[in-house]
């Protein structure tokens, strides 16, 4: 790829910019740790989908329409 | 396994406490970035026609602040999606169409948006033309207030459900008009409230750092410049955000009243209704029935009426009215609303009973009900499932939400509303006398108005949300209904998480925004 090429010029302005950062650099560490924390962790051990135990969504509408109707008042 | 009820409530409140901690953090981010996006467009545009590089130093710096902020915001949304599948996967399921649409097309469009428009405007510098940057600066700015209309469309809909009919076969709501959806009143003016209140906090935000820089005696130029252009943006924006706040007020005298009653402490409604300007209310358990509310209160005649209805002498609905039912103004009582939400609940259990026969013409005949192309359907939605969520509530006490918290947070919204519109009158006032700056004692009371305007945004999040308990959905999911069946001591470890989580990145955002503050702004290389 030629160095005129667009591509190739859109690769080096990202990749020039993130070079000259300064605080942008504590910035993205902390994005990423965060980012890190909250998909790797907290949503894989603490947060599972609740209907995603059900195959489809003919199950999971069975389920919560029995939900729905069980916690209705006395 | 089933719960019992104080487990079930137990999951409620600490899922409640949860949502709302994850909101109210989330929130403190936002909001700035709303509005500092735009400060920044509109002072990179007087560099822009004016060439004077120092505008371009003045922009750069509150950019850096604006991505300092975006940066330590951005995902904490997230969770609260995180949230919704796994503590309250009914009501995910329950109202997933309506919010699907508008969620997606905010994922969409905000990741393409921010991922270029964003790194022109912090990388694109002296590399692509000025024209160019200018425009990037500018979308990154409408992208993000782009990003908050499908939210906030979203919250809208839980507040004032159209658009929609329920699907017994699914247990879903399926969205029938997006326009409808998009452009309902609640949806409108909530979106116009919401980003304007964040424009406003942008404004004090700027006056109140750049009174520190005022108070150090450094950067006098650009602070008592930068004063001067936020005082403008967030003036013109305060008279929208009245605008708009006295827009959602009529609103909700329409579709929420038992939250506008809880607003003004109105117990018994009344034609004529005054509204009250500050009071002191009575401890809610020392009150009997007949005792007024207030031990004082300052009222402005007939307004509440007038700025409800337009008209000072209509009749404004209390909280007893709206419990106990009012047939002279067509109020139902809410035990009348439980037996017709209790009728809607069994009409699903007979559309599953017959299901489960495998009876085919049982089948039709329990799904017309919820057909709203049949005449039968029509009059079952109108006259019963309206009230769907209230079959859940044990007491007709259980509509009544915290009325302290919504009347005081109210008046502090609004007091501090007009507290910050007098400061942006009085800024432009000494700019223009030329003594912006010289009294010490002012540029305290602006560094001191920052806390006071991120209390202003949350006090109004507190009026809208607490406001509409019990529901989820206004009228058709309570909360009780809404939370899934999980163990409340795994939700109360999340939370504890999240407050960790929470605080760690607030005061990391505190201590990596007020380093860069007292760097100051960067002189070109
Ligand atoms: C000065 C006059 C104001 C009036 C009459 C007013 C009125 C209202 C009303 C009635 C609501 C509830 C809306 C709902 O539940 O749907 C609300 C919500 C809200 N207000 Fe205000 N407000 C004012 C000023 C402010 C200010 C100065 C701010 C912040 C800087 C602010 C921020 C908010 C926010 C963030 C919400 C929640 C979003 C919403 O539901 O619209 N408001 N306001």
């Amino acid at each position: 790829m030629g160095t005129d090429h667009l591509l190739y010029r859109i690769y080096r302005f990202y990749r020039d910019g993130f070079r000259n950062m300064t605080v942008g650099r504590t910035l993205w560490a902390l994005i990423l740790l965060k980012l890190f924390i909250l998909f790797a962790i907290l949503k894989v051990f603490f947060f599972p989908d609740f209907l995603g135990r059900f195959d489809n969504e003919t199950q999971r509408g069975e389920y919560v329409r029995d939900q729905l109707i069980e916690r209705n008042a006395p | 396994m089933l719960l019992s009820t104080t487990d079930l409530m137990s999951v409620v409140d600490w899922s409640r406490a949860q949502f709302a901690m994850t909101a109210i953090y989330h929130w403190l981010f936002v909001p700035l970035t709303l509005g500092l996006g735009f400060i920044c467009a509109i002072m990179e545009t007087i560099y822009y026609r004016s060439g004077n590089p120092f505008w371009k130093r003045t922009v750069k710096f509150w950019m850096r602040i604006f991505g300092i902020n975006f940066a330590i915001g951005v995902a904490t949304g997230i969770i609260l999606e995180f949230e919704f599948g796994t503590n309250w996967s009914n009501y995910s399921h329950f109202v997933g169409d309506i919010f699907g649409a508008p969620l997606a097309i905010e994922g969409i469009m905000a990741f393409f948006m921010e991922s270029t428009f964003i790194a022109v405007m912090f990388f694109g510098w002296n590399k692509v033309s000025k024209g160019f940057h200018l425009a990037s600066t500018w979308l990154t700015a409408i992208g993000a207030n782009l990003s908050a209309l499908w939210i906030l469309v979203a919250n809208a809909w839980m507040q004032y459900p159209v658009g929609m009919t329920f699907n017994p076969e699914t247990a879903r709501n399926e969205m029938t008009s997006f326009w409808e959806v998009l452009f309902s009143p609640v949806a409108m003016n909530k979106f116009f409230h919401t980003v304007t209140s964040g424009y406003v906090l942008a404004a004090v935000v700027v006056i109140g750092i750049s009174a520190w820089f005022l108070l150090k005696k450094r950067e006098e130029v650009m602070a008592r410049k930068s004063m001067v252009v936020a005082a403008l943006f967030g003036g013109v924006s305060m008279l929208l955000l009245l605008w708009t706040g006295d827009g959602s007020a009529k609103i909700i005298a329409k579709v929420q009243p038992m939250k506008l009653a809880s607003m003004e402490a109105l117990y018994d409604g009344k034609s004529g209704a005054g509204l009250s300007v500050i009071g002191l209310l009575k401890n809610e358990s020392q009150r009997s029935q007949e005792d007024e509310p207030f031990h004082f209160n300052l009222e402005v005649p007939k307004m509440l009426s007038w700025l409800s209805f337009g008209d000072g002498n209509a009749y404004v609905a209390g909280i007893n009215d709206l419990i106990d039912g009012n047939p002279e103004q067509g109020i139902l009582s809410t035990e009348e609303k439980m037996r017709r939400g209790r009728i809607a609940i069994e009409a699903l259990a007979d559309y599953r009973d017959a299901r489960q026969s495998g009876d085919s013409t049982r089948i039709a005949s329990t799904l017309q009900k919820f057909d709203p192309k049949t005449q039968e359907g029509k009059a079952f939605l109108n006259d019963y499932f309206k009230y769907f969520g209230y079959g859940y509530l044990t007491s007709p006490q259980d509509t009544v939400p915290n009325v302290p918290l919504i009347f005081y947070a109210f008046r502090v919204m609004v007091g501090l509303g007009c507290y910050f519109l007098l400061l942006f009158i009085v800024v432009l006032y000494l700019a223009k006398k030329e003594r912006l700056g010289q009294y010490p004692w002012m540029n305290h009371l602006m560094l001191w108005s920052i806390p006071l305007v991120y209390l202003c945004s949350v006090s109004g999040w507190i009026v809208a949300e607490f406001g509409r308990q019990p529901w989820t959905i206004q009228d058709l999911l309570p909360t009780v209904a809404a939370v899934s069946r999980v163990d409340s001591t795994s939700v109360m470890v999340t939370f504890f998480i999240f407050v960790a989580l929470f605080t760690t990145l607030l005061i990391a955002e505190l201590m990596i925004m007020t380093r860069q503050i007292k760097i100051g702004p960067h002189d070109e290389q």
